[in-house]
């Protein structure tokens, strides 16, 4: 099963002909992703050979949808004309879409959020996020593939080399699906939805949620393990000695009604009986033992 | 970035936002010509991004020119909370009615924008919140649709804005908001705004946050950068495009990705408690970084008087661990005999054996290789306190 992404997943690359775009949809490929195509507007018609795929470009998403039968899209777009790329594609009400892209207007991602939800039929994952992984059956982003192999535990996190850390500690257990959901103060999708979708999961036993300073995601995700899920989860929280005040303004703090605190997150996930590791290797041994009964 | 008050003013007035007159000084003189340019009573404002300067004794009232002079000359080089005041506002004094509460703000909970406003203000907005929560309107915003009329009348009524000074504060409100846009702003808060004695409704005073992440599209917004407020060491970091906080530990801290890098500092904070240091820096080098980026990064750490170690923590995602330890030995070559602090490395994945091979064979007398974060931040804390 794993969530969001699996060997159905059909990908287009948006700014596949940049450098970035060209990099990844190499090691996309090398890790067994099905990739279909790529777009770059006014470049629509061109053939890349990448590896030896040649993958077709096309100047929209609608376009790629309709010759590649496409299911997500992976944005790797520069900032200043990403908002267009998202919209793109939610105009072709493309199910899932992944913005790998850092330094995207908080305005831009406010605007293309509103409009996927107006719309209901897009997930947005990101921005400023490494992805996600299914290992085996598809990689969607940045993430190495070669870290570990399929297993059962589900992996929520801002961070994406903590991610990754988190994949290597556990790397003798494998995972369903690990989500980079990025750390930018607006995402698509969050840690509760993540934690909906791998309780929901039939093959993911066990969750690990990786939480960092700023907002109360984490909050109000303790409240919703609390009420919904029923299998374990650890969690881990960084930035316990990060200067505080960086991201977030004055009034910020009575709209969060929480200071954004690490131990604050801490705290609330401890409150509703999430064990809390100090240091990620504390985290990995606190599912281990989990998993290992 | 947050702007000083006379910045936001500045920015305010250009939108059509209603202000009082007021201008920057840094020294007393320049106060003097800003009063007398006025004229009649003024207020003078220490200019610091931190609250509470009025009970600081940062803003004083000046009843003429030679008064300003004055309150200007004890205000600047004061000390409020740790900053110290290097410009004040002269700010036209006006007979004051009422105060009241509005902002825009980024609302991350909701992914919107949320308007809050209030008849009662001039207190902090917590202050509101808890003493009179049934006078404070909050209004969230769609991004795409922007403050509507129907918005605005629900922030009137909630805020609970008597009818004579509605029509008034709703053209604050929207012309507040076409700033906010126009800005890339993630905050634009008028507390006080208020009524004066001639029916007037200004902002007295406004705390503004812009997205840095937009600055691609507003040139002007490089002129609001308080050069002389940042580290030279965080200045150094940023022309080279490096993502680097200076904290006042003694562990330099380098590693790949925000979060790592966070965790970084605390394992390093923890290892440090037995032996009473810190981390002294957070430095991101980011995915990919080449062997120029890690020497960058590492001069930089190196070039701290503060730090007595350093700690490069890498996971080799996309960063492979043998171009860090290239960049290593390149930067200790540049750097020659500048360098003289111990450097605790720890790699996973990505070619480490390469990464090792590199080390062992630069055989540096300073570099220690170890396997796991906790192992290697605990070395890194033990060589600080040495």
């Amino acid at each position: 099963m794993a969530i969001f992404i699996n060997e159905h997943s059909r990908v287009i690359v948006q700014g596949m002909t940049g450098s970035e775009g060209t990099k990844h949809t190499k090691r996309m490929l090398a890790s067994g992703t099905n990739i279909v195509g790529g777009v770059t507007p006014g470049k629509g018609g061109q053939v890349v050979d990448i590896d030896g795929r040649s993958l077709p470009v096309f100047n929209s998403v609608s376009e790629a949808v309709a010759a590649t039968g496409a299911n997500a899209s992976v944005v790797f777009v520069p900032p200043k004309f990403a908002k267009a790329a998202v919209l793109d594609a939610i105009d072709a009400a493309l199910p899932l879409v992944v913005v790998i892209t850092e330094g995207i207007p908080v305005h831009d991602a406010a605007a293309f959020y509103a409009y996927s939800v107006s719309k209901g039929t897009t997930r947005i994952i990101g921005p400023n996020c490494p992805g996600l992984i299914s290992p085996g059956k598809s990689n969607i982003g940045i993430i190495p593939s070669d870290i570990t192999g399929p297993g059962r535990i589900g992996l929520v996190s801002k961070s994406g080399t903590l991610t990754y850390q988190m994949m290597y500690e556990l790397r003798d257990f494998g995972f369903s699906t690990a989500v980079g959901i990025g750390g930018d103060p607006i995402i698509g999708t969050t840690h509760i939805d993540c934690l909906r979708a791998f309780q929901d999961d039939p093959d993911t036993d066990a969750i690990v949620m990786i939480g960092e300073i700023g907002g109360d995601a984490e909050e109000r995700a303790a409240a919703f393990i609390a009420e919904y899920v029923t299998k374990p989860v650890v969690g881990y929280v960084a930035g316990f000695t990060a200067p505080e005040g960086k991201t977030m303004g004055h009034a910020g703090a009575i709209v969060s009604g929480s200071s954004g605190t690490a131990a604050a997150k801490k705290e609330a996930l401890e409150a509703v009986g999430v064990k809390v590791g100090k240091t990620p290797s504390e985290t990995a041994e606190l599912m281990r033992r989990i998993l290992n009964g | 970035m947050d702007l000083f008050e006379y910045q936001a003013r500045d920015l305010f007035e250009s939108h059509g936002v209603p202000v009082l007159a007021g201008a920057v000084a840094t020294t007393p003189d320049q106060a003097y010509e800003a009063a007398q340019s006025m004229g009649g009573k003024v207020v003078v404002k220490a200019q610091v991004k931190v609250g509470g300067r009025g009970k600081a004794g940062g803003v004083k009232l000046a009843v003429d020119a030679d008064d300003a002079k004055e309150k200007a000359a004890a205000i600047l080089g004061m000390d409020i909370k740790g900053h110290t005041v290097h410009k004040v506002m002269i700010a036209q004094a006006a007979p004051i009615v009422s105060e009241y509460y509005l902002a825009i703000l980024l609302d991350r909970a909701n992914r919107d924008f949320l308007v809050m406003a209030s008849v009662a203000g001039g207190m902090e907005i917590e202050e509101v919140a808890h003493t009179s929560p049934e006078k404070l309107a909050r209004v969230s915003i769609d991004p795409n649709f922007g403050v509507t009329a129907e918005a605005a009348a629900r922030v009137i009524a909630g805020g609970q804005f008597p009818a004579d000074i509605a029509p008034q504060v709703t053209e604050v409100l929207l012309k507040l908001w076409a700033a906010f846009v126009a800005e890339d702003a993630t905050l634009m808060e008028i507390n006080p705004l208020v009524k004066t004695e001639a029916g007037r409704i200004v902002a007295l005073d406004g705390k503004v946050t812009l997205d840095d992440n937009a600055s691609f599209r507003h040139a002007s917004h490089e002129a609001l950068i308080d050069h002389a407020a940042t580290n030279p060491l965080e200045a150094l970091a940023k022309e080279k495009d490096l993502n680097y906080v200076k904290l006042d530990g003694e562990v330099g801290v380098i590693g790949n990705g925000a979060g790592l890098v966070m965790s970084t500092l605390d394992v390093v904070a923890y290892a440090g408690e037995k032996y009473g240091v810190k981390p002294a820096n957070f430095l991101d080098i980011g995915g990919g970084a080449s062997a120029e980026v890690m020497a960058n990064g590492l001069s930089i750490i190196l070039g701290d008087t503060d730090v007595k170690s350093v700690f490069v923590n890498v996971f080799g995602g996309i960063t492979a661990c043998d171009a860090v330890a290239n960049g290593i030995v390149a930067a200790l070559a540049i750097l020659g005999d500048a360098a003289t602090k111990p450097i605790v490395v720890r790699r996973d994945r990505n070619n480490v054996l390469e990464g090792r091979r590199i080390l062992n064979e630069a055989a540096h007398p300073l570099i220690e290789q170890l396997d796991t974060m906790d192992g290697a931040a605990a070395r890194a804390a033990e060589l600080a306190a040495k």
